[in-house]
């Protein structure tokens, strides 16, 4: 019985973990490889093309100054400062993006009358370019962090609030009704089948508020910071010094990596059960 | 015993899609609804589910109307409708999340027996066949132990095998608890070897065509003469219902029996 009732499972992993013939375990490592060959590839080409002397690499400077640059500003204890600052106004401006993004637009998925209330106004705030909002914040909430987490909170925002509304909108009404067959309650109808069904969509709305959270904050500490990544472009650009944004831009570069990453980690647990192109790989 | 009383539909677009039906169907007993499209066989359905409401008329179930779902009414759609991010086990103990978790696994773990897809219980929906994934519905809907189950075209999606080997399942299947079956169907063959009484309606508006009681014992043979004759009988009466010369047959002397009004 423990036997047959594991056989799906099994079967699934089959042609991963049974000893695969050695061209399928190369083509395993061979995969994300395939993905770093054309940076690193970039990389060399440009190290040995300044070593070689046919440029000097003054504003555009080879990954060993980059990378120098990285370890003087790390040993000073500069770069972890830097760092802190930027994750934390993230963290903070996401965290208040998706609350109100979540919340706002599963309620006015879910009720149609607060839709029609609500999503006009939320539309026409969205056409306006999240920057217009910085001199407006910076006058109301001042300088300091408050007016930079407001900034990115607007920008994760949205995306949040669209794909939420919209996945409640579209789940499967036949769904729906194999709910309203089993005589849920409003709660348990909105636990048990919408949230269930709208999670792929609030992933991926998650994954792209993050990405405008990154890049709202490098527009939020272009305006009178004095630590954090955005920091360090300003500063550099100011004194001269590309190797110190080129190295600002692969960190942000890495920790959106990173908490991209995090995300998809977090939440493929919960999304195993779908039936999707994306699952098999894709296309060859 | 349930009992619909002149329930008719009319749609908010003005579709009339359902006039004054009436039956009493009484308890265990099986019922194919069959007739053309368009002749409201599925808006019935859903008005004995709670579904939708009637636009007139009354459905009552051991005299409690229906508005909403019931408890004891189940249905089972044309598509299995299983929900992709439950594990098999878990869609068919969807309903019995009242019940506490130990005895919700072992209702879980018998119907999953019933149906033959005891290994099948950690499965995601995905996985399994179309004929798998209906077994799965049908369990689902006969695991709270509904008094009258609805079956929208069940086996409609299916290849002709697989629907055999269901219909014969549930037959199997309703043999348990006895429950009211009642079929929407547009397979004569299917109507025949399932039901006590086969309803024809006609369309437009949906209606009551005629009763035709099938006075075969079960478990029936597809292939006897008797069979075929039933079958000729409810093809013939489809045919009638569609043809507009013929009018409407007065209820009272149809099958002579106190059903109609």
């Amino acid at each position: 019985m423990t036997m047959s009732a594991e056989l799906p499972v099994t079967l699934e992993r089959a042609d991963t973990t049974a000893a695969p013939p050695p061209s399928a375990r190369l083509l395993r490592y061979a995969r994300p490889a395939l993905g770093l060959l054309l940076p690193v590839g970039l990389a060399l080409f440009w190290e040995l093309w300044v070593a070689l002397g046919y440029s000097n690499g003054r504003l555009v400077p080879p990954p060993t100054k980059i990378f120098a640059t990285v370890m003087e500003l790390a040993k000073s204890g500069e770069l972890s400062r830097h760092i802190a600052a930027t994750v934390t106004r993230v963290a903070a401006g996401f965290g208040l993006g998706v609350a109100a993004g979540t919340i706002l637009g599963a309620v006015s998925g879910y009720w149609g009358v607060v839709r029609q209330l609500l999503d006009p106004t939320v539309q026409a705030l969205r056409a306006i370019p999240s920057i217009a909002w910085v001199p407006l914040f910076i006058l109301w909430l001042g300088i300091f962090e408050t007016s930079k987490v407001a900034l990115i909170a607007v920008g994760v925002f949205f995306p949040v609030y669209l794909g939420v509304m919209g996945a409640i909108l579209s789940v499967d009404r036949k769904i729906v009704e194999v709910g309203r067959i089993f005589r849920l309650s409003g709660p348990a109808m909105i636990r048990r089948i919408l949230l269930p069904a709208v999670l792929p969509a609030y992933v991926v709305a998650l994954r792209v508020g993050l990405g405008l959270g990154w890049m709202f904050v490098v527009a939020a500490e272009f305006m009178g910071a004095s630590e954090g990544l955005g920091y360090l472009l300003i500063d550099g650009q100011q004194l001269g010094k590309p190797a110190q944004i080129v190295a600002a831009i692969v960190i942000f570069a890495i920790l959106g990596k990173t908490t991209d990453w995090l995300i998809e980690l977090a939440t493929a647990p919960l999304l195993r059960w779908q039936d999707a192109f994306g699952r098999q790989g894709g296309a060859a | 015993m349930l009992a619909l009383e002149k329930v008719g539909k009319t749609y908010p677009n003005g579709v009339h899609a359902l006039e004054r039906f009436s039956a009493e169907i009484k308890p265990g007993e099986i019922v194919a609804i069959i007739g053309g499209s368009g002749c409201g066989k599925s808006t019935l359905l859903r008005a004995i589910a709670g579904l939708d409401r009637a636009s007139t008329g009354t459905v009552t179930l051991d005299n409690a109307v229906i508005t909403a779902p019931h408890a004891k009414i189940g249905i089972i759609f044309q598509e299995p409708r299983l929900l992709p991010w439950l594990s098999v086990a878990d869609n068919i103990g969807f309903g019995l999340s009242d019940l506490p978790a130990d005895v919700r696994r072992e209702k879980v773990a018998q119907a999953l027996a019933r149906v033959g897809l005891a290994d099948k219980a950690k499965a995601w929906p995905r996985e399994l066949s179309g004929g798998q994934a209906q077994r799965v519905a049908i369990a689902r809907a006969l695991v709270p132990q509904p008094e009258v189950l609805l079956l929208d075209e069940p086996f409609s999606a299916l290849d002709a095998f697989t629907r055999r080997d269901l219909q014969d399942h549930l037959l199997d299947l309703w043999n348990d608890t006895r429950p009211t079956l009642i079929l929407v169907t547009h397979d004569v063959d299917e109507a025949v070897v399932l039901a006590d009484r086969v309803l024809v309606m006609r369309p437009r508006p949906g209606r009551l065509f005629e009763a035709i009681r099938i006075n075969l014992t079960r478990p029936r043979d597809r292939s006897s003469p008797l069979f075929e004759n039933f079958k000729r009988h409810v093809l013939t009466s489809l045919d009638r219902s569609l043809d507009r010369n013929v009018p409407d047959a007065d209820p009272k002397t149809v099958a002579g029996e106190a059903m109609w009004w």
